[in-house]
Protein backbone atom coordinates (compact mmCIF):
# COMPACT_ATOMS: atom_id res chain seq x y z
CA UNK A 1 0.00 0.00 0.00
CA UNK A 2 2.90 2.33 0.70
CA UNK A 3 3.71 2.50 -3.01
CA UNK A 4 0.35 4.06 -3.97
CA UNK A 5 1.61 7.62 -3.61
CA UNK A 6 4.84 7.05 -5.62
CA UNK A 7 2.89 5.31 -8.37
CA UNK A 8 0.42 8.17 -8.54
CA UNK A 9 3.31 10.63 -8.66
CA UNK A 10 4.91 8.83 -11.61
CA UNK A 11 1.60 8.61 -13.45
CA UNK A 12 1.03 12.29 -12.71
CA UNK A 13 4.45 13.15 -14.10
CA UNK A 14 3.72 11.21 -17.29
CA UNK A 15 0.38 13.03 -17.63
CA UNK A 16 2.07 16.41 -17.14
CA UNK A 17 4.63 15.54 -19.80
CA UNK A 18 1.82 14.52 -22.14
CA UNK A 19 -0.13 17.73 -21.45
CA UNK A 20 2.99 19.80 -22.09
CA UNK A 21 3.72 17.95 -25.34
CA UNK A 22 0.23 18.54 -26.71
CA UNK A 23 0.93 22.25 -27.31
CA UNK A 24 4.04 22.08 -29.52
CA UNK A 25 2.83 18.93 -31.30
CA UNK A 26 -0.43 20.49 -32.46
CA UNK A 27 0.61 24.13 -32.69
CA UNK A 28 1.23 24.25 -36.44
CA UNK A 29 -2.06 22.56 -37.29
CA UNK A 30 -3.94 24.78 -34.87
CA UNK A 31 -2.29 27.92 -36.26
CA UNK A 32 -3.27 26.98 -39.81
CA UNK A 33 -6.83 26.34 -38.74
CA UNK A 34 -6.97 29.56 -36.68
CA UNK A 35 -5.88 31.58 -39.67
CA UNK A 36 -8.60 30.05 -41.79
CA UNK A 37 -11.07 30.98 -39.05
CA UNK A 38 -9.90 34.60 -39.17
CA UNK A 39 -7.87 34.72 -35.97
CA UNK A 40 -4.57 36.58 -35.90
CA UNK A 41 -1.47 34.38 -36.13
CA UNK A 42 1.99 35.83 -35.78
CA UNK A 43 4.13 34.57 -38.59
CA UNK A 44 1.45 35.28 -41.15
CA UNK A 45 2.22 32.83 -43.97
CA UNK A 46 2.21 29.07 -43.40
CA UNK A 47 5.66 28.82 -45.01
CA UNK A 48 7.15 31.18 -42.44
CA UNK A 49 5.51 29.15 -39.72
CA UNK A 50 7.17 25.99 -40.98
CA UNK A 51 10.53 27.44 -39.94
CA UNK A 52 9.38 28.15 -36.38
CA UNK A 53 9.40 25.30 -33.87
CA UNK A 54 6.20 24.27 -32.12
CA UNK A 55 7.34 25.83 -28.85
CA UNK A 56 8.32 29.10 -30.55
CA UNK A 57 5.00 29.29 -32.29
CA UNK A 58 3.17 28.69 -29.01
CA UNK A 59 5.11 31.48 -27.29
CA UNK A 60 4.25 33.97 -30.01
CA UNK A 61 0.59 32.93 -30.16
CA UNK A 62 -0.25 32.37 -26.53
CA UNK A 63 -3.93 33.01 -27.25
CA UNK A 64 -4.05 29.86 -29.41
CA UNK A 65 -2.71 27.50 -26.75
CA UNK A 66 -6.13 26.51 -25.34
CA UNK A 67 -7.20 25.53 -28.84
CA UNK A 68 -4.47 22.86 -29.04
CA UNK A 69 -6.26 20.89 -26.34
CA UNK A 70 -9.49 20.69 -28.29
CA UNK A 71 -8.33 20.30 -31.84
CA UNK A 72 -10.47 17.99 -33.96
CA UNK A 73 -7.71 16.13 -35.76
CA UNK A 74 -4.67 16.53 -33.52
CA UNK A 75 -1.28 14.99 -34.10
CA UNK A 76 -1.22 14.31 -30.39
CA UNK A 77 -4.64 14.38 -28.74
CA UNK A 78 -4.97 15.72 -25.21
CA UNK A 79 -5.66 13.17 -22.45
CA UNK A 80 -9.20 14.38 -21.89
CA UNK A 81 -9.96 14.01 -25.59
CA UNK A 82 -8.83 10.36 -25.53
CA UNK A 83 -10.77 9.75 -22.35
CA UNK A 84 -13.86 11.37 -23.87
CA UNK A 85 -13.60 9.27 -27.02
CA UNK A 86 -13.16 6.12 -24.95
CA UNK A 87 -16.14 6.98 -22.77
CA UNK A 88 -18.26 7.68 -25.82
CA UNK A 89 -17.33 4.45 -27.61
CA UNK A 90 -17.43 2.20 -24.56
CA UNK A 91 -20.50 3.39 -22.68
CA UNK A 92 -22.59 5.42 -25.08
CA UNK A 93 -22.69 3.03 -28.01
CA UNK A 94 -24.64 -0.19 -28.08
CA UNK A 95 -22.36 -3.19 -27.69
CA UNK A 96 -23.44 -4.54 -31.06
CA UNK A 97 -22.60 -1.29 -32.82
CA UNK A 98 -19.59 -1.31 -35.15
CA UNK A 99 -18.35 1.82 -33.40
CA UNK A 100 -18.45 0.34 -29.94
CA UNK A 101 -15.05 -0.38 -28.43
CA UNK A 102 -16.60 -3.17 -26.40
CA UNK A 103 -17.52 -4.92 -29.64
CA UNK A 104 -14.02 -4.47 -31.05
CA UNK A 105 -12.53 -5.51 -27.74
CA UNK A 106 -14.41 -8.78 -27.82
CA UNK A 107 -13.34 -9.42 -31.41
CA UNK A 108 -9.74 -9.17 -30.19
CA UNK A 109 -10.23 -10.84 -26.85
CA UNK A 110 -12.00 -14.00 -28.03
CA UNK A 111 -9.16 -15.31 -30.24
CA UNK A 112 -6.64 -14.18 -27.63
CA UNK A 113 -8.24 -16.27 -24.91
CA UNK A 114 -8.89 -19.27 -27.15
CA UNK A 115 -5.32 -19.24 -28.42
CA UNK A 116 -3.95 -18.67 -24.96
CA UNK A 117 -5.72 -21.73 -23.58
CA UNK A 118 -4.61 -23.90 -26.49
CA UNK A 119 -1.04 -22.63 -26.25
CA UNK A 120 -0.88 -23.05 -22.49
CA UNK A 121 -2.34 -26.56 -22.63
CA UNK A 122 0.07 -27.72 -25.30
CA UNK A 123 2.93 -25.95 -23.56
CA UNK A 124 2.31 -27.80 -20.30
CA UNK A 125 2.09 -31.12 -22.15
CA UNK A 126 5.37 -30.49 -23.98
CA UNK A 127 7.03 -29.40 -20.73
CA UNK A 128 5.99 -32.67 -19.07
CA UNK A 129 7.38 -34.53 -22.07
CA UNK A 130 10.64 -32.63 -21.88
CA UNK A 131 11.06 -33.25 -18.16
CA UNK A 132 10.44 -36.98 -18.47
CA UNK A 133 12.22 -37.69 -21.75
CA UNK A 134 15.91 -37.03 -22.21
CA UNK A 135 15.55 -37.17 -25.98
CA UNK A 136 12.88 -34.51 -26.07
CA UNK A 137 14.84 -32.42 -23.64
CA UNK A 138 17.96 -32.60 -25.76
CA UNK A 139 16.30 -32.13 -29.14
CA UNK A 140 13.37 -29.77 -28.50
CA UNK A 141 14.47 -27.59 -25.61
CA UNK A 142 17.25 -25.73 -27.46
CA UNK A 143 14.77 -24.87 -30.20
CA UNK A 144 12.22 -23.69 -27.68
CA UNK A 145 14.81 -21.30 -26.27
CA UNK A 146 16.06 -20.14 -29.67
CA UNK A 147 12.50 -19.55 -30.83
CA UNK A 148 12.14 -16.92 -28.09
CA UNK A 149 14.76 -14.81 -29.83
CA UNK A 150 13.00 -14.87 -33.21
CA UNK A 151 10.76 -11.90 -34.03
CA UNK A 152 7.93 -14.23 -35.03
CA UNK A 153 5.34 -11.69 -33.94
CA UNK A 154 6.30 -9.56 -36.92
CA UNK A 155 5.01 -12.31 -39.20
CA UNK A 156 1.61 -12.56 -37.58
CA UNK A 157 -0.16 -10.63 -40.36
CA UNK A 158 1.25 -12.99 -43.01
CA UNK A 159 0.01 -16.06 -41.18
CA UNK A 160 -3.46 -14.53 -41.18
CA UNK A 161 -3.37 -13.90 -44.91
CA UNK A 162 -1.98 -17.36 -45.77
CA UNK A 163 -4.66 -19.08 -43.74
CA UNK A 164 -7.23 -16.70 -45.19
CA UNK A 165 -6.24 -17.67 -48.72
CA UNK A 166 -6.73 -21.31 -47.75
CA UNK A 167 -10.26 -20.44 -46.74
CA UNK A 168 -9.63 -20.47 -43.01
CA UNK A 169 -11.00 -17.31 -41.49
CA UNK A 170 -12.50 -15.91 -38.37
CA UNK A 171 -11.37 -16.89 -34.92
CA UNK A 172 -8.90 -19.61 -35.77
CA UNK A 173 -5.99 -17.85 -37.53
CA UNK A 174 -5.69 -15.20 -34.85
CA UNK A 175 -5.89 -17.77 -32.07
CA UNK A 176 -3.15 -19.74 -33.80
CA UNK A 177 -0.81 -16.79 -33.37
CA UNK A 178 -1.95 -16.18 -29.82
CA UNK A 179 -1.38 -19.87 -29.08
CA UNK A 180 2.09 -19.81 -30.61
CA UNK A 181 3.12 -16.77 -28.61
CA UNK A 182 1.91 -18.12 -25.26
CA UNK A 183 3.27 -21.61 -26.00
CA UNK A 184 7.01 -21.10 -25.53
CA UNK A 185 6.97 -18.98 -22.38
CA UNK A 186 4.82 -21.69 -20.80
CA UNK A 187 7.13 -24.48 -22.00
CA UNK A 188 10.25 -22.76 -20.69
CA UNK A 189 8.62 -21.77 -17.38
CA UNK A 190 7.02 -25.17 -16.77
CA UNK A 191 10.22 -27.07 -17.51
CA UNK A 192 11.94 -24.92 -14.93
CA UNK A 193 9.05 -25.39 -12.50
CA UNK A 194 8.73 -29.17 -12.90
CA UNK A 195 12.49 -29.43 -12.28
CA UNK A 196 12.42 -27.13 -9.27
CA UNK A 197 12.04 -29.86 -6.59
CA UNK A 198 15.53 -30.55 -5.31
CA UNK A 199 17.23 -33.91 -4.95
CA UNK A 200 16.37 -34.13 -1.27
CA UNK A 201 12.63 -33.85 -1.94
CA UNK A 202 12.79 -36.37 -4.78
CA UNK A 203 14.74 -38.75 -2.55
CA UNK A 204 12.17 -38.35 0.19
CA UNK A 205 9.43 -39.45 -2.20
CA UNK A 206 11.58 -42.40 -3.19
CA UNK A 207 11.89 -43.45 0.44
CA UNK A 208 8.09 -43.31 0.60
CA UNK A 209 8.16 -45.74 -2.31
CA UNK A 210 6.08 -43.29 -4.35
CA UNK A 211 5.50 -44.18 -7.98
CA UNK A 212 6.47 -41.86 -10.82
CA UNK A 213 2.90 -40.69 -11.26
CA UNK A 214 2.54 -40.00 -7.55
CA UNK A 215 5.76 -38.05 -7.62
CA UNK A 216 4.41 -35.99 -10.47
CA UNK A 217 1.03 -35.16 -8.93
CA UNK A 218 2.22 -34.73 -5.35
CA UNK A 219 5.56 -33.01 -5.82
CA UNK A 220 6.50 -31.82 -9.28
CA UNK A 221 3.18 -30.35 -10.35
CA UNK A 222 2.51 -28.37 -7.16
CA UNK A 223 6.11 -27.16 -7.14
CA UNK A 224 5.71 -25.82 -10.67
CA UNK A 225 2.67 -23.66 -9.91
CA UNK A 226 4.56 -20.42 -9.10
CA UNK A 227 6.54 -20.81 -12.34
CA UNK A 228 3.35 -21.55 -14.24
CA UNK A 229 1.76 -18.32 -13.09
CA UNK A 230 4.83 -16.29 -13.99
CA UNK A 231 4.66 -17.79 -17.49
CA UNK A 232 0.92 -17.30 -17.75
CA UNK A 233 1.30 -13.59 -17.11
CA UNK A 234 3.94 -13.30 -19.84
CA UNK A 235 1.89 -15.55 -22.13
CA UNK A 236 -1.40 -13.70 -21.86
CA UNK A 237 0.12 -10.33 -22.66
CA UNK A 238 2.12 -11.87 -25.52
CA UNK A 239 -1.09 -13.45 -26.83
CA UNK A 240 -2.96 -10.17 -26.75
CA UNK A 241 -0.13 -8.30 -28.46
CA UNK A 242 0.01 -11.06 -31.08
CA UNK A 243 -3.69 -10.80 -31.84
CA UNK A 244 -3.51 -7.02 -32.14
CA UNK A 245 -0.48 -7.12 -34.43
CA UNK A 246 -2.24 -9.78 -36.47
CA UNK A 247 -5.15 -7.40 -36.96
CA UNK A 248 -3.05 -4.37 -37.76
CA UNK A 249 -2.03 -4.45 -41.41
CA UNK A 250 -4.23 -7.21 -42.78
CA UNK A 251 -7.33 -5.23 -43.53
CA UNK A 252 -9.17 -6.74 -40.60
CA UNK A 253 -12.52 -5.05 -40.19
CA UNK A 254 -12.90 -5.36 -36.46
CA UNK A 255 -10.75 -5.56 -33.38
CA UNK A 256 -8.41 -3.19 -31.56
CA UNK A 257 -5.74 -3.49 -34.24
CA UNK A 258 -8.23 -2.68 -36.99
CA UNK A 259 -9.45 0.36 -35.06
CA UNK A 260 -5.91 1.67 -34.65
CA UNK A 261 -5.33 1.39 -38.37
CA UNK A 262 -8.71 2.80 -39.39
CA UNK A 263 -8.21 5.86 -37.24
CA UNK A 264 -4.78 6.32 -38.76
CA UNK A 265 -5.90 5.98 -42.36
CA UNK A 266 -9.07 8.03 -42.21
CA UNK A 267 -7.57 10.92 -40.26
CA UNK A 268 -9.37 10.18 -37.01
CA UNK A 269 -6.50 10.08 -34.53
CA UNK A 270 -8.88 9.94 -31.60
CA UNK A 271 -10.14 6.55 -32.78
CA UNK A 272 -6.58 5.20 -32.90
CA UNK A 273 -5.69 6.56 -29.51
CA UNK A 274 -8.85 5.30 -27.88
CA UNK A 275 -8.22 1.83 -29.31
CA UNK A 276 -4.60 1.96 -28.15
CA UNK A 277 -5.61 2.82 -24.60
CA UNK A 278 -8.45 0.33 -24.58
CA UNK A 279 -5.98 -2.36 -25.64
CA UNK A 280 -3.63 -1.26 -22.87
CA UNK A 281 -6.43 -1.43 -20.31
CA UNK A 282 -7.42 -4.89 -21.55
CA UNK A 283 -3.85 -6.11 -21.24
CA UNK A 284 -3.63 -4.64 -17.76
CA UNK A 285 -6.91 -6.27 -16.75
CA UNK A 286 -5.79 -9.68 -18.02
CA UNK A 287 -2.41 -9.52 -16.30
CA UNK A 288 -4.12 -8.21 -13.16
CA UNK A 289 -6.59 -11.10 -13.24
CA UNK A 290 -3.78 -13.63 -13.40
CA UNK A 291 -1.87 -11.88 -10.61
CA UNK A 292 -4.95 -12.14 -8.46
CA UNK A 293 -5.43 -15.82 -9.28
CA UNK A 294 -1.76 -16.34 -8.54
CA UNK A 295 -2.01 -14.71 -5.15
CA UNK A 296 -5.14 -16.64 -4.15
CA UNK A 297 -3.86 -20.00 -5.44
CA UNK A 298 -0.43 -19.69 -3.89
CA UNK A 299 -1.90 -18.63 -0.56
CA UNK A 300 -4.26 -21.60 -0.53
CA UNK A 301 -1.35 -23.87 -1.41
CA UNK A 302 0.61 -22.38 1.46
CA UNK A 303 3.28 -20.80 -0.72
CA UNK A 304 4.62 -17.31 -0.59
CA UNK A 305 3.76 -15.00 -3.48
CA UNK A 306 6.89 -14.63 -5.51
CA UNK B 1 2.17 -41.77 -50.71
CA UNK B 2 5.74 -42.90 -51.16
CA UNK B 3 6.87 -39.44 -50.03
CA UNK B 4 4.87 -39.63 -46.85
CA UNK B 5 6.40 -43.00 -46.06
CA UNK B 6 9.86 -41.62 -46.81
CA UNK B 7 9.15 -38.70 -44.49
CA UNK B 8 8.02 -41.07 -41.75
CA UNK B 9 11.14 -43.18 -42.26
CA UNK B 10 13.41 -40.17 -41.95
CA UNK B 11 11.58 -39.05 -38.86
CA UNK B 12 12.02 -42.51 -37.33
CA UNK B 13 15.72 -42.62 -38.22
CA UNK B 14 16.38 -39.14 -36.85
CA UNK B 15 14.51 -39.87 -33.66
CA UNK B 16 16.27 -43.22 -33.25
CA UNK B 17 19.70 -41.57 -33.59
CA UNK B 18 18.70 -38.95 -31.05
CA UNK B 19 17.40 -41.56 -28.61
CA UNK B 20 20.69 -43.42 -28.89
CA UNK B 21 22.69 -40.23 -28.46
CA UNK B 22 20.65 -38.82 -25.58
CA UNK B 23 20.60 -42.04 -23.56
CA UNK B 24 24.09 -43.13 -24.58
CA UNK B 25 27.30 -42.71 -22.61
CA UNK B 26 28.39 -39.56 -24.52
CA UNK B 27 25.19 -37.57 -23.85
CA UNK B 28 26.94 -35.02 -21.63
CA UNK B 29 29.55 -34.18 -24.20
CA UNK B 30 29.33 -30.60 -25.51
CA UNK B 31 29.39 -31.64 -29.17
CA UNK B 32 26.54 -34.10 -28.66
CA UNK B 33 24.50 -31.37 -26.98
CA UNK B 34 24.73 -29.39 -30.21
CA UNK B 35 24.37 -32.43 -32.43
CA UNK B 36 21.03 -33.63 -31.04
CA UNK B 37 19.03 -30.44 -31.67
CA UNK B 38 20.76 -30.12 -35.05
CA UNK B 39 19.63 -33.57 -36.09
CA UNK B 40 16.14 -32.75 -34.87
CA UNK B 41 16.07 -29.50 -36.83
CA UNK B 42 17.47 -31.18 -39.92
CA UNK B 43 14.83 -33.95 -39.86
CA UNK B 44 12.09 -31.36 -39.59
CA UNK B 45 13.45 -29.48 -42.62
CA UNK B 46 13.91 -32.68 -44.67
CA UNK B 47 10.38 -33.84 -43.85
CA UNK B 48 9.05 -30.40 -44.77
CA UNK B 49 10.83 -30.65 -48.12
CA UNK B 50 9.59 -34.19 -48.77
CA UNK B 51 6.01 -33.41 -47.90
CA UNK B 52 5.91 -30.19 -49.92
CA UNK B 53 7.41 -31.91 -52.99
CA UNK B 54 5.53 -35.14 -52.51
CA UNK B 55 2.08 -33.71 -52.02
CA UNK B 56 2.62 -30.94 -54.54
CA UNK B 57 1.79 -28.25 -52.01
CA UNK B 58 1.07 -24.95 -53.71
CA UNK B 59 4.15 -22.74 -53.18
CA UNK B 60 1.76 -19.87 -52.44
CA UNK B 61 0.85 -21.66 -49.25
CA UNK B 62 4.10 -23.27 -48.19
CA UNK B 63 7.29 -23.14 -50.26
CA UNK B 64 9.87 -25.92 -50.06
CA UNK B 65 13.00 -25.25 -47.99
CA UNK B 66 15.11 -25.69 -51.14
CA UNK B 67 13.22 -22.84 -52.83
CA UNK B 68 13.85 -20.63 -49.80
CA UNK B 69 17.56 -21.42 -49.81
CA UNK B 70 17.64 -20.65 -53.53
CA UNK B 71 16.10 -17.25 -52.84
CA UNK B 72 18.55 -16.60 -50.04
CA UNK B 73 21.43 -17.19 -52.41
CA UNK B 74 20.07 -15.42 -55.49
CA UNK B 75 18.63 -12.36 -53.73
CA UNK B 76 21.68 -11.76 -51.54
CA UNK B 77 22.23 -8.04 -52.32
CA UNK B 78 18.59 -7.15 -51.88
CA UNK B 79 18.32 -9.06 -48.61
CA UNK B 80 21.47 -7.32 -47.42
CA UNK B 81 19.99 -3.91 -48.22
CA UNK B 82 16.81 -4.83 -46.34
CA UNK B 83 18.89 -6.05 -43.43
CA UNK B 84 20.80 -2.78 -43.24
CA UNK B 85 17.67 -0.66 -43.46
CA UNK B 86 15.66 -2.55 -40.87
CA UNK B 87 18.13 -4.11 -38.48
CA UNK B 88 21.09 -1.72 -38.52
CA UNK B 89 19.33 1.61 -39.06
CA UNK B 90 15.91 0.94 -37.54
CA UNK B 91 16.33 -1.64 -34.81
CA UNK B 92 19.90 -0.94 -33.66
CA UNK B 93 19.55 2.86 -33.53
CA UNK B 94 16.30 2.59 -31.60
CA UNK B 95 17.76 -0.05 -29.31
CA UNK B 96 20.74 2.12 -28.42
CA UNK B 97 18.60 5.25 -27.92
CA UNK B 98 16.00 3.41 -25.86
CA UNK B 99 18.64 1.61 -23.82
CA UNK B 100 20.62 4.76 -23.01
CA UNK B 101 17.46 6.67 -22.14
CA UNK B 102 16.32 3.85 -19.85
CA UNK B 103 19.74 3.70 -18.19
CA UNK B 104 19.75 7.47 -17.66
CA UNK B 105 16.24 7.58 -16.22
CA UNK B 106 17.01 4.60 -14.00
CA UNK B 107 20.11 6.26 -12.55
CA UNK B 108 18.23 9.53 -12.01
CA UNK B 109 15.26 7.80 -10.42
CA UNK B 110 17.54 5.73 -8.23
CA UNK B 111 18.57 8.84 -6.32
CA UNK B 112 15.13 8.90 -4.75
CA UNK B 113 13.58 5.90 -3.07
CA UNK B 114 10.17 7.49 -3.59
CA UNK B 115 10.57 7.63 -7.37
CA UNK B 116 11.94 4.10 -7.51
CA UNK B 117 8.89 2.74 -5.77
CA UNK B 118 6.70 4.54 -8.28
CA UNK B 119 8.67 3.62 -11.39
CA UNK B 120 8.95 -0.12 -10.74
CA UNK B 121 5.20 -0.93 -10.87
CA UNK B 122 4.40 1.61 -13.58
CA UNK B 123 7.34 0.44 -15.70
CA UNK B 124 6.54 -3.24 -15.45
CA UNK B 125 2.93 -2.41 -16.24
CA UNK B 126 3.99 -0.49 -19.35
CA UNK B 127 6.30 -3.32 -20.37
CA UNK B 128 3.29 -5.67 -20.64
CA UNK B 129 1.30 -3.32 -22.86
CA UNK B 130 0.91 -3.67 -26.63
CA UNK B 131 3.22 -0.70 -27.28
CA UNK B 132 3.75 -1.85 -30.85
CA UNK B 133 0.34 -0.32 -31.55
CA UNK B 134 1.95 3.12 -31.58
CA UNK B 135 3.69 2.17 -34.84
CA UNK B 136 1.11 3.76 -37.17
CA UNK B 137 1.10 6.95 -35.10
CA UNK B 138 4.88 7.20 -35.05
CA UNK B 139 5.16 6.59 -38.78
CA UNK B 140 2.89 9.58 -39.22
CA UNK B 141 4.93 11.73 -36.84
CA UNK B 142 8.45 10.89 -37.91
CA UNK B 143 7.99 10.08 -41.58
CA UNK B 144 8.30 6.72 -43.27
CA UNK B 145 12.09 6.32 -43.26
CA UNK B 146 14.05 4.55 -40.56
CA UNK B 147 13.69 7.37 -38.00
CA UNK B 148 10.11 6.39 -37.21
CA UNK B 149 11.16 2.74 -36.82
CA UNK B 150 13.94 3.71 -34.47
CA UNK B 151 11.44 5.75 -32.44
CA UNK B 152 9.03 2.82 -32.14
CA UNK B 153 11.88 0.52 -31.14
CA UNK B 154 13.21 3.02 -28.60
CA UNK B 155 9.83 3.22 -26.84
CA UNK B 156 9.35 -0.56 -26.96
CA UNK B 157 12.74 -1.39 -25.44
CA UNK B 158 12.65 1.47 -22.92
CA UNK B 159 10.40 -0.06 -20.28
CA UNK B 160 11.87 -3.57 -19.91
CA UNK B 161 15.38 -2.11 -19.67
CA UNK B 162 14.23 0.60 -17.26
CA UNK B 163 12.49 -1.80 -14.90
CA UNK B 164 15.40 -4.21 -14.84
CA UNK B 165 17.99 -1.49 -14.30
CA UNK B 166 16.01 0.14 -11.50
CA UNK B 167 15.60 -3.24 -9.83
CA UNK B 168 19.30 -3.93 -10.33
CA UNK B 169 20.50 -0.65 -8.87
CA UNK B 170 18.65 -1.52 -5.68
CA UNK B 171 20.31 -4.92 -5.51
CA UNK B 172 23.11 -4.05 -3.11
CA UNK B 173 23.18 -5.12 0.51
CA UNK B 174 23.36 -2.70 3.41
CA UNK B 175 26.72 -4.20 4.31
CA UNK B 176 28.17 -3.40 0.88
CA UNK B 177 26.89 0.17 0.97
CA UNK B 178 28.22 0.63 4.50
CA UNK B 179 31.58 -0.63 3.37
CA UNK B 180 31.67 1.99 0.63
CA UNK B 181 30.76 4.62 3.20
CA UNK B 182 33.60 3.58 5.49
CA UNK B 183 35.90 4.04 2.51
CA UNK B 184 34.62 7.63 2.34
CA UNK B 185 33.15 7.03 -1.12
CA UNK B 186 30.59 9.62 -2.23
CA UNK B 187 27.62 9.13 -4.52
CA UNK B 188 29.52 8.81 -7.81
CA UNK B 189 32.24 6.37 -6.73
CA UNK B 190 29.54 4.25 -5.10
CA UNK B 191 27.50 4.36 -8.27
CA UNK B 192 30.34 3.37 -10.57
CA UNK B 193 32.18 0.93 -8.32
CA UNK B 194 29.31 -0.78 -6.54
CA UNK B 195 25.79 -0.11 -7.77
CA UNK B 196 26.25 -0.17 -11.52
CA UNK B 197 28.33 -3.35 -11.50
CA UNK B 198 25.78 -4.93 -9.16
CA UNK B 199 23.01 -3.90 -11.54
CA UNK B 200 24.70 -5.47 -14.58
CA UNK B 201 23.05 -8.93 -14.38
CA UNK B 202 19.66 -7.23 -14.22
CA UNK B 203 20.54 -4.74 -16.94
CA UNK B 204 21.59 -7.54 -19.27
CA UNK B 205 18.40 -9.41 -18.51
CA UNK B 206 16.49 -6.36 -19.75
CA UNK B 207 18.81 -5.90 -22.73
CA UNK B 208 18.27 -9.53 -23.78
CA UNK B 209 14.49 -9.27 -23.54
CA UNK B 210 14.70 -6.08 -25.59
CA UNK B 211 16.61 -7.65 -28.51
CA UNK B 212 13.54 -9.49 -29.79
CA UNK B 213 11.30 -6.49 -29.14
CA UNK B 214 13.64 -4.30 -31.18
CA UNK B 215 13.38 -6.53 -34.25
CA UNK B 216 9.62 -6.89 -33.88
CA UNK B 217 9.17 -3.13 -33.59
CA UNK B 218 11.36 -2.36 -36.59
CA UNK B 219 9.68 -4.92 -38.85
CA UNK B 220 6.09 -4.24 -37.79
CA UNK B 221 6.53 -0.46 -38.11
CA UNK B 222 7.53 -0.96 -41.73
CA UNK B 223 4.11 -2.41 -42.49
CA UNK B 224 2.68 1.09 -42.04
CA UNK B 225 4.90 2.93 -44.43
CA UNK B 226 8.51 2.64 -45.46
CA UNK B 227 10.85 3.49 -48.31
CA UNK B 228 11.06 0.73 -50.91
CA UNK B 229 13.61 -1.18 -48.88
CA UNK B 230 13.44 -2.96 -45.57
CA UNK B 231 12.46 -6.38 -44.25
CA UNK B 232 8.92 -5.46 -43.27
CA UNK B 233 8.39 -3.74 -46.61
CA UNK B 234 9.79 -6.76 -48.48
CA UNK B 235 7.67 -9.19 -46.49
CA UNK B 236 4.46 -7.34 -47.22
CA UNK B 237 5.18 -6.63 -50.91
CA UNK B 238 6.53 -10.12 -51.66
CA UNK B 239 3.40 -11.33 -50.04
CA UNK B 240 1.32 -9.27 -52.42
CA UNK B 241 3.24 -10.86 -55.32
CA UNK B 242 2.64 -14.31 -53.79
CA UNK B 243 6.41 -14.81 -53.67
CA UNK B 244 6.23 -16.77 -50.45
CA UNK B 245 9.76 -18.08 -50.84
CA UNK B 246 11.00 -14.49 -50.58
CA UNK B 247 8.87 -13.95 -47.48
CA UNK B 248 10.39 -17.03 -45.93
CA UNK B 249 13.87 -15.91 -46.91
CA UNK B 250 13.26 -12.70 -44.96
CA UNK B 251 11.92 -14.77 -42.07
CA UNK B 252 15.14 -16.79 -42.07
CA UNK B 253 17.18 -13.58 -42.05
CA UNK B 254 15.05 -12.16 -39.23
CA UNK B 255 15.46 -15.37 -37.24
CA UNK B 256 19.22 -15.42 -37.77
CA UNK B 257 19.50 -11.73 -36.91
CA UNK B 258 17.36 -12.20 -33.79
CA UNK B 259 19.39 -15.16 -32.56
CA UNK B 260 22.69 -13.43 -33.37
CA UNK B 261 21.60 -10.26 -31.59
CA UNK B 262 20.56 -12.25 -28.54
CA UNK B 263 23.66 -14.41 -28.69
CA UNK B 264 25.88 -11.35 -28.97
CA UNK B 265 24.25 -9.83 -25.90
CA UNK B 266 24.76 -13.09 -24.01
CA UNK B 267 28.46 -13.07 -24.95
CA UNK B 268 28.91 -9.49 -23.76
CA UNK B 269 27.02 -10.38 -20.60
CA UNK B 270 29.42 -13.25 -19.98
CA UNK B 271 32.41 -10.92 -20.26
CA UNK B 272 30.88 -8.19 -18.10
CA UNK B 273 29.24 -10.24 -15.34
CA UNK B 274 31.80 -13.02 -15.11
CA UNK B 275 31.67 -12.71 -11.32
CA UNK B 276 27.96 -13.54 -11.05
CA UNK B 277 27.06 -17.05 -9.79
CA UNK B 278 24.98 -17.78 -12.89
CA UNK B 279 28.02 -17.16 -15.12
CA UNK B 280 30.64 -19.07 -13.17
CA UNK B 281 31.64 -22.27 -14.86
CA UNK B 282 30.52 -25.40 -13.17
CA UNK B 283 33.42 -27.75 -12.70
Amino acid sequence: MKSVLPVLTVIGAILMFWLAAVVPMNMHLVADQAQRDGLSVTPVTPIERQDVSGVGLALRNAHLIPLTYNFVRPRLPAPQQVAGEMYATVFEKKITSKRSLVYHGWVTLAPTLLGFFIGTGLGILLAVGIVYSRVMDASVMPWAIVSQTIPILALAPMVIVVLGSMGIQGLFPKSLIAAYLSFFPVVVGMVKGLRSPDAMQLDLLRTYHASGAQGFWALRLPASVPYLFASLKIGISASLIGTIVAELPTGAKAGFGARMLVGDQYGQPLVSWAALFAAALTAAALVGLFSMMERVTLRRMGMRTA
Amino acid sequence: MIWAIAALMIWAIGWWINVRLANGPVSDHAAVKVLIPSIFGLTVVVIWELLVVGFDVNPVILPAPSAIVERLLSEGPRLWADFQQTIIKGAMTGYVIGGLAALGVAILADRSDFLTRGILPVGSFMAALPIVGIAPIFVKWFGSDWESKAAVVAVMVFFPILVNTVAGLRDTSVMQRDLMRTYGAGYWPTLFKLRLPAAMPFLFNGLKIATTLALIGAIVAEFFGSPTVGMGFRISTSFGQLALDMVWAEIVIAALAGSAFYGGMTLIEKRVTFWHPSQRQRR
